[in-house]
Protein backbone atom coordinates (compact mmCIF):
# COMPACT_ATOMS: atom_id res chain seq x y z
CA UNK A 1 0.00 0.00 0.00
CA UNK A 2 2.87 2.67 0.76
CA UNK A 3 5.63 1.23 -0.85
CA UNK A 4 5.59 3.88 -2.92
CA UNK A 5 5.58 6.86 0.13
CA UNK A 6 7.33 9.32 -0.74
CA UNK A 7 4.84 10.68 -3.44
CA UNK A 8 5.09 12.79 -6.45
CA UNK A 9 5.15 16.53 -5.93
CA UNK A 10 2.09 18.03 -5.41
CA UNK A 11 2.00 20.44 -8.75
CA UNK A 12 3.49 17.43 -10.88
CA UNK A 13 -0.42 16.53 -10.95
CA UNK A 14 -3.02 18.63 -12.95
CA UNK A 15 -6.08 16.61 -11.86
CA UNK A 16 -9.48 17.80 -13.38
CA UNK A 17 -12.98 16.88 -11.82
CA UNK A 18 -16.03 16.70 -13.25
CA UNK A 19 -19.55 17.37 -11.35
CA UNK A 20 -19.56 19.78 -8.58
CA UNK A 21 -22.26 17.71 -6.01
CA UNK A 22 -20.94 16.42 -2.86
CA UNK A 23 -18.02 14.48 -3.95
CA UNK A 24 -16.43 16.27 -6.62
CA UNK A 25 -16.57 19.12 -4.16
CA UNK A 26 -15.27 17.02 -1.37
CA UNK A 27 -12.18 15.68 -3.64
CA UNK A 28 -11.68 19.17 -4.70
CA UNK A 29 -10.73 20.05 -1.20
CA UNK A 30 -8.79 16.92 -0.76
CA UNK A 31 -6.46 17.77 -3.22
CA UNK A 32 -6.33 21.75 -3.12
CA UNK A 33 -5.21 21.14 0.46
CA UNK A 34 -2.98 18.57 -0.82
CA UNK A 35 -1.61 21.52 -3.15
CA UNK A 36 -2.72 19.77 -6.23
CA UNK A 37 -4.04 22.43 -8.89
CA UNK A 38 -7.69 21.64 -9.87
CA UNK A 39 -10.05 22.19 -12.60
CA UNK A 40 -13.58 21.78 -11.63
CA UNK A 41 -16.55 21.64 -14.34
CA UNK A 42 -19.55 21.42 -14.01
CA UNK A 43 -22.87 22.13 -16.39
CA UNK A 44 -25.09 23.41 -13.68
CA UNK A 45 -24.64 27.16 -13.15
CA UNK A 46 -26.38 27.20 -9.61
CA UNK A 47 -23.79 24.62 -8.52
CA UNK A 48 -20.55 26.40 -9.99
CA UNK A 49 -21.64 29.26 -8.12
CA UNK A 50 -21.36 27.79 -5.15
CA UNK A 51 -18.49 25.49 -5.33
CA UNK A 52 -15.82 27.80 -4.33
CA UNK A 53 -17.64 28.63 -0.93
CA UNK A 54 -18.21 25.30 -0.43
CA UNK A 55 -14.63 24.02 -1.15
CA UNK A 56 -13.33 27.36 1.24
CA UNK A 57 -16.14 25.81 3.96
CA UNK A 58 -14.30 22.10 3.88
CA UNK A 59 -11.01 23.45 3.61
CA UNK A 60 -11.75 24.97 6.92
CA UNK A 61 -13.61 21.55 8.32
CA UNK A 62 -10.43 19.78 6.88
CA UNK A 63 -7.99 21.95 8.70
CA UNK A 64 -9.93 21.83 12.03
CA UNK A 65 -9.48 18.10 12.13
CA UNK A 66 -5.94 18.54 11.04
CA UNK A 67 -6.75 16.57 8.15
CA UNK A 68 -4.07 19.10 5.91
CA UNK A 69 -0.18 19.02 5.77
CA UNK A 70 0.98 22.22 7.20
CA UNK A 71 3.32 23.05 4.89
CA UNK A 72 1.85 22.62 1.86
CA UNK A 73 0.33 25.60 -0.25
CA UNK A 74 -3.32 25.31 -1.58
CA UNK A 75 -3.33 24.05 -4.59
CA UNK A 76 -4.62 26.75 -7.81
CA UNK A 77 -9.01 26.32 -8.22
CA UNK A 78 -10.17 26.74 -11.28
CA UNK A 79 -14.11 26.57 -11.67
CA UNK A 80 -15.48 25.77 -15.26
CA UNK A 81 -18.76 24.96 -17.31
CA UNK A 82 -16.65 23.69 -20.05
CA UNK A 83 -15.32 19.65 -20.72
CA UNK A 84 -12.44 21.27 -22.69
CA UNK A 85 -10.40 22.83 -19.85
CA UNK A 86 -9.69 19.25 -19.23
CA UNK A 87 -7.35 18.87 -21.72
CA UNK A 88 -3.53 18.96 -20.48
CA UNK A 89 -4.46 17.38 -17.14
CA UNK A 90 -2.81 14.57 -15.79
CA UNK A 91 -5.60 12.83 -14.41
CA UNK A 92 -9.49 13.09 -14.74
CA UNK A 93 -11.92 11.97 -11.73
CA UNK A 94 -15.37 12.06 -13.04
CA UNK A 95 -17.84 12.48 -9.68
CA UNK A 96 -20.90 13.33 -12.11
CA UNK A 97 -24.48 11.63 -10.73
CA UNK A 98 -24.67 7.74 -9.95
CA UNK A 99 -26.70 6.85 -13.31
CA UNK A 100 -24.37 4.73 -15.70
CA UNK A 101 -26.02 7.06 -18.83
CA UNK A 102 -24.82 9.98 -17.33
CA UNK A 103 -21.59 8.43 -16.32
CA UNK A 104 -20.60 6.92 -19.92
CA UNK A 105 -21.78 10.16 -21.77
CA UNK A 106 -18.96 12.40 -19.44
CA UNK A 107 -16.46 9.68 -20.12
CA UNK A 108 -17.05 9.35 -23.72
CA UNK A 109 -16.86 12.90 -24.17
CA UNK A 110 -13.67 13.82 -21.57
CA UNK A 111 -11.71 10.60 -22.92
CA UNK A 112 -11.16 12.08 -26.37
CA UNK A 113 -9.85 15.41 -25.23
CA UNK A 114 -7.37 13.85 -22.68
CA UNK A 115 -3.95 12.58 -24.29
CA UNK A 116 -3.66 9.32 -24.57
CA UNK A 117 -2.57 8.28 -21.21
CA UNK A 118 -3.79 10.27 -19.25
CA UNK A 119 -5.51 8.44 -15.65
CA UNK A 120 -9.41 8.34 -16.33
CA UNK A 121 -11.28 7.46 -12.65
CA UNK A 122 -14.42 6.89 -12.52
CA UNK A 123 -15.83 8.04 -8.86
CA UNK A 124 -18.51 5.67 -7.98
CA UNK A 125 -20.37 3.82 -4.91
CA UNK A 126 -21.96 0.78 -7.37
CA UNK A 127 -21.14 1.30 -11.16
CA UNK A 128 -18.91 -1.60 -12.39
CA UNK A 129 -16.00 -0.05 -13.90
CA UNK A 130 -15.90 -2.47 -16.92
CA UNK A 131 -19.35 -1.29 -18.13
CA UNK A 132 -18.50 2.06 -17.95
CA UNK A 133 -14.71 1.40 -19.26
CA UNK A 134 -17.07 -0.13 -22.81
CA UNK A 135 -17.62 4.24 -23.06
CA UNK A 136 -14.09 5.86 -22.80
CA UNK A 137 -11.89 5.87 -25.94
CA UNK A 138 -9.13 3.56 -24.53
CA UNK A 139 -11.06 1.72 -21.90
CA UNK A 140 -7.17 0.31 -20.01
CA UNK A 141 -7.10 3.89 -19.07
CA UNK A 142 -10.32 4.01 -17.06
CA UNK A 143 -10.16 2.88 -12.89
CA UNK A 144 -12.41 3.22 -10.57
CA UNK A 145 -12.14 4.65 -6.86
CA UNK A 146 -14.74 5.05 -4.73
CA UNK A 147 -13.99 7.85 -2.03
CA UNK A 148 -16.02 8.17 1.33
CA UNK A 149 -17.34 11.25 2.05
CA UNK A 150 -15.61 13.82 3.47
CA UNK A 151 -12.77 12.30 1.13
CA UNK A 152 -10.49 14.85 3.65
CA UNK A 153 -11.55 12.80 6.44
CA UNK A 154 -11.50 9.13 5.57
CA UNK A 155 -7.92 8.05 4.90
CA UNK A 156 -8.73 4.79 3.20
CA UNK A 157 -10.03 4.73 -0.90
CA UNK A 158 -11.25 1.73 -2.38
CA UNK A 159 -9.79 1.70 -6.01
CA UNK A 160 -11.50 -0.83 -8.28
CA UNK A 161 -9.59 -2.75 -11.01
CA UNK A 162 -11.87 -3.49 -14.15
CA UNK A 163 -11.57 -6.07 -16.37
CA UNK A 164 -9.72 -4.28 -18.60
CA UNK A 165 -7.58 -1.30 -16.44
CA UNK A 166 -4.24 -1.63 -17.59
CA UNK A 167 -1.21 -1.53 -15.18
CA UNK A 168 0.03 2.23 -16.20
CA UNK A 169 -3.35 3.31 -15.08
CA UNK A 170 -3.37 1.41 -11.75
CA UNK A 171 0.23 3.43 -11.06
CA UNK A 172 -1.15 6.28 -11.88
CA UNK A 173 -3.94 5.97 -9.26
CA UNK A 174 -1.37 5.00 -6.89
CA UNK A 175 0.82 7.68 -7.27
CA UNK A 176 -2.27 10.43 -7.31
CA UNK A 177 -3.58 8.82 -4.38
CA UNK A 178 -0.15 8.91 -2.70
CA UNK A 179 -0.01 12.23 -3.19
CA UNK A 180 -3.06 12.49 -1.37
CA UNK A 181 -2.20 10.53 1.84
CA UNK A 182 -5.05 8.26 0.84
CA UNK A 183 -4.52 4.47 1.46
CA UNK A 184 -5.86 2.45 -1.34
CA UNK A 185 -7.07 -0.62 -1.32
CA UNK A 186 -7.65 -2.60 -4.38
CA UNK A 187 -10.38 -4.70 -5.33
CA UNK A 188 -12.11 -6.52 -8.10
CA UNK A 189 -14.61 -5.43 -10.40
CA UNK A 190 -18.46 -6.04 -9.12
CA UNK A 191 -21.78 -4.10 -8.45
CA UNK A 192 -20.79 -1.97 -5.03
CA UNK A 193 -17.44 -3.80 -5.27
CA UNK A 194 -17.06 -4.37 -1.11
CA UNK A 195 -18.44 -1.15 0.89
CA UNK A 196 -21.69 -0.66 -0.92
CA UNK A 197 -22.21 -4.48 -1.85
CA UNK A 198 -21.81 -4.95 2.17
CA UNK A 199 -23.04 -1.26 3.86
CA UNK A 200 -25.70 -0.51 1.62
CA UNK A 201 -27.98 -3.09 1.93
CA UNK A 202 -27.78 -2.62 5.52
CA UNK A 203 -28.16 0.91 5.48
CA UNK A 204 -31.68 0.22 3.44
CA UNK A 205 -32.18 -2.00 6.53
CA UNK A 206 -32.17 0.41 8.68
CA UNK A 207 -34.39 2.72 7.14
CA UNK A 208 -36.76 -0.48 7.45
CA UNK A 209 -36.52 -0.66 10.88
CA UNK A 210 -37.78 3.01 11.37
CA UNK A 211 -40.23 2.79 8.52
CA UNK A 212 -41.96 -0.43 10.75
CA UNK A 213 -41.81 1.74 13.65
CA UNK A 214 -39.13 -0.75 15.66
CA UNK A 215 -37.20 2.29 16.60
CA UNK A 216 -36.56 5.74 15.82
CA UNK A 217 -34.00 6.78 13.52
CA UNK A 218 -31.40 8.25 16.81
CA UNK A 219 -31.78 4.55 18.66
CA UNK A 220 -31.43 2.63 15.42
CA UNK A 221 -27.70 4.44 14.92
CA UNK A 222 -27.14 4.95 18.96
CA UNK A 223 -27.63 0.68 19.07
CA UNK A 224 -25.53 0.00 16.13
CA UNK A 225 -23.21 2.99 17.36
CA UNK A 226 -22.80 1.54 21.23
CA UNK A 227 -23.48 -2.04 20.66
CA UNK A 228 -21.84 -2.78 17.25
CA UNK A 229 -18.95 -0.35 17.48
CA UNK A 230 -20.47 1.44 14.23
CA UNK A 231 -18.76 4.82 13.75
CA UNK A 232 -21.41 6.86 12.43
CA UNK A 233 -24.45 5.16 12.75
CA UNK A 234 -26.42 3.75 9.41
CA UNK A 235 -28.65 6.37 9.14
CA UNK A 236 -26.18 9.15 10.16
CA UNK A 237 -24.10 7.71 7.45
CA UNK A 238 -27.28 7.83 4.92
CA UNK A 239 -27.61 11.54 5.64
CA UNK A 240 -23.89 12.00 5.13
CA UNK A 241 -24.39 9.97 1.83
CA UNK A 242 -27.37 11.68 0.33
CA UNK A 243 -30.13 9.82 0.36
CA UNK A 244 -31.17 10.31 -3.36
CA UNK A 245 -27.67 9.15 -3.97
CA UNK A 246 -28.32 5.91 -1.65
CA UNK A 247 -31.37 5.23 -3.53
CA UNK A 248 -29.62 5.58 -7.10
CA UNK A 249 -27.27 3.02 -5.47
CA UNK A 250 -29.22 0.64 -4.38
CA UNK A 251 -31.01 0.80 -7.47
CA UNK A 252 -28.13 0.04 -9.84
CA UNK A 253 -27.44 -2.63 -6.86
CA UNK A 254 -30.32 -4.51 -7.15
CA UNK A 255 -30.96 -4.09 -10.94
CA UNK A 256 -27.35 -5.94 -11.37
CA UNK A 257 -27.78 -8.29 -7.97
CA UNK A 258 -31.60 -9.29 -7.88
CA UNK A 259 -30.91 -8.98 -4.15
CA UNK A 260 -34.41 -7.96 -2.91
CA UNK A 261 -32.28 -6.67 0.14
CA UNK A 262 -31.17 -4.05 -2.04
CA UNK A 263 -34.46 -2.67 -2.94
CA UNK A 264 -34.84 0.69 -2.30
CA UNK A 265 -37.32 0.87 0.84
CA UNK A 266 -40.59 3.25 0.99
CA UNK A 267 -39.58 5.70 3.88
CA UNK A 268 -36.12 6.31 1.95
CA UNK A 269 -38.20 6.55 -1.40
CA UNK A 270 -40.16 8.91 0.33
CA UNK A 271 -37.23 11.03 1.67
CA UNK A 272 -36.00 11.71 -1.69
CA UNK A 273 -39.68 12.69 -3.00
CA UNK A 274 -39.61 15.22 -0.05
CA UNK A 275 -36.34 17.21 -0.96
CA UNK A 276 -34.82 15.45 2.60
CA UNK A 277 -31.94 14.20 1.10
CA UNK A 278 -29.60 14.23 4.05
CA UNK A 279 -26.74 16.80 5.63
CA UNK A 280 -26.28 18.56 1.89
CA UNK A 281 -30.49 20.03 2.06
CA UNK A 282 -30.10 20.10 5.56
CA UNK A 283 -32.43 17.50 6.54
CA UNK A 284 -32.61 13.27 6.09
CA UNK A 285 -32.98 11.31 9.23
CA UNK A 286 -31.18 14.00 11.09
CA UNK A 287 -31.32 17.86 10.72
CA UNK A 288 -28.47 20.30 10.26
CA UNK A 289 -27.25 23.27 10.05
CA UNK A 290 -23.81 25.32 9.48
CA UNK B 1 -27.75 43.39 17.83
CA UNK B 2 -27.56 42.83 21.52
CA UNK B 3 -24.97 40.27 22.54
CA UNK B 4 -25.00 37.67 25.52
CA UNK B 5 -23.38 38.91 28.54
CA UNK B 6 -19.88 37.21 29.23
CA UNK B 7 -21.58 35.12 31.94
CA UNK B 8 -23.83 33.44 29.79
CA UNK B 9 -21.92 31.88 26.74
CA UNK B 10 -21.16 28.79 28.48
CA UNK B 11 -25.16 28.62 29.62
CA UNK B 12 -25.92 29.23 25.72
CA UNK B 13 -23.52 26.52 24.53
CA UNK B 14 -25.04 24.63 26.87
CA UNK B 15 -28.49 25.11 25.51
CA UNK B 16 -27.23 24.59 22.11
CA UNK B 17 -25.78 21.38 22.42
CA UNK B 18 -29.07 20.58 24.29
CA UNK B 19 -31.04 21.17 21.26
CA UNK B 20 -28.77 20.22 18.62
CA UNK B 21 -27.87 17.03 19.81
CA UNK B 22 -30.52 16.13 22.35
CA UNK B 23 -28.10 15.38 24.98
CA UNK B 24 -27.66 17.19 28.62
CA UNK B 25 -23.41 18.10 28.32
CA UNK B 26 -21.33 19.33 31.45
CA UNK B 27 -19.11 22.19 30.82
CA UNK B 28 -16.16 20.36 31.17
CA UNK B 29 -16.97 16.97 29.00
CA UNK B 30 -14.78 16.15 26.18
CA UNK B 31 -17.67 16.42 23.43
CA UNK B 32 -15.90 14.67 20.65
CA UNK B 33 -14.26 11.98 23.19
CA UNK B 34 -15.28 8.06 21.94
CA UNK B 35 -19.28 7.83 21.80
CA UNK B 36 -19.66 11.86 21.53
CA UNK B 37 -20.04 13.60 18.44
CA UNK B 38 -19.15 13.67 15.09
CA UNK B 39 -16.09 15.71 13.47
CA UNK B 40 -18.89 17.30 11.00
CA UNK B 41 -20.35 18.58 14.10
CA UNK B 42 -17.83 20.13 15.00
CA UNK B 43 -17.55 22.75 11.89
CA UNK B 44 -21.60 23.63 12.88
CA UNK B 45 -19.80 24.73 16.62
CA UNK B 46 -16.87 27.13 14.40
CA UNK B 47 -20.13 28.35 11.88
CA UNK B 48 -22.41 28.54 15.21
CA UNK B 49 -19.92 30.53 17.61
CA UNK B 50 -18.84 32.58 14.72
CA UNK B 51 -22.34 34.08 14.05
CA UNK B 52 -23.90 33.92 17.62
CA UNK B 53 -20.93 36.37 18.70
CA UNK B 54 -19.64 38.53 15.83
CA UNK B 55 -15.65 36.61 15.58
CA UNK B 56 -13.87 35.00 12.52
CA UNK B 57 -11.86 31.92 13.95
CA UNK B 58 -8.77 31.60 12.08
CA UNK B 59 -5.49 29.90 11.49
CA UNK B 60 -3.98 28.34 14.48
CA UNK B 61 -7.34 28.65 16.63
CA UNK B 62 -9.31 26.81 13.94
CA UNK B 63 -7.88 23.16 15.61
CA UNK B 64 -10.30 20.37 17.18
CA UNK B 65 -8.76 20.85 20.66
CA UNK B 66 -10.54 24.53 20.90
CA UNK B 67 -14.13 23.24 20.95
CA UNK B 68 -13.71 19.54 22.64
CA UNK B 69 -15.75 21.45 25.93
CA UNK B 70 -17.85 24.10 26.72
CA UNK B 71 -15.45 26.14 29.12
CA UNK B 72 -12.68 25.53 26.02
CA UNK B 73 -15.29 27.48 23.10
CA UNK B 74 -16.27 30.10 25.64
CA UNK B 75 -12.39 31.14 26.58
CA UNK B 76 -12.23 30.80 22.69
CA UNK B 77 -14.94 33.25 22.07
CA UNK B 78 -13.92 36.09 25.09
CA UNK B 79 -10.60 35.97 23.98
CA UNK B 80 -11.59 36.55 19.91
CA UNK B 81 -14.35 39.36 21.65
CA UNK B 82 -11.75 40.87 23.83
CA UNK B 83 -8.64 40.70 20.62
CA UNK B 84 -11.58 42.84 18.36
CA UNK B 85 -12.45 45.02 20.96
CA UNK B 86 -8.86 45.66 21.29
CA UNK B 87 -8.56 46.56 17.63
CA UNK B 88 -7.55 43.26 16.25
CA UNK B 89 -4.97 41.08 17.78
Amino acid sequence: MSENNAGDAPNAHRLTILGAGVMGVGIATLAVGHGVPVALIDVDQAKRAEAEARIAHELRLAGLMGALPDDVPTGELVISDSLSDAAGSTAVIEAVTEISELKEKVIAEVSVIVSPGTLLVSNTSSIPIDELASAAARPAELVGTHFMNPSYLIRTVEVIRGARTGEAAMDSVRALLTTLRRRPVVVRDAPGFVTSRVLHPMINDAARVVQEGTATAEDVDALMQGCLGHATGPLRTADLIGIDNLVDSLNVLYERTGDSGCRPCDLLLEKVRAGDIGRKSGRGFYEYEG
Amino acid sequence: MTMPSEGTVEKELLDFLHVRTKTVWEEDTDLFAAGGLSSLFAMELVVHLEKSYGIAIRGADLRLDNFRTVTGMAALVRRLRAAAGDGGE
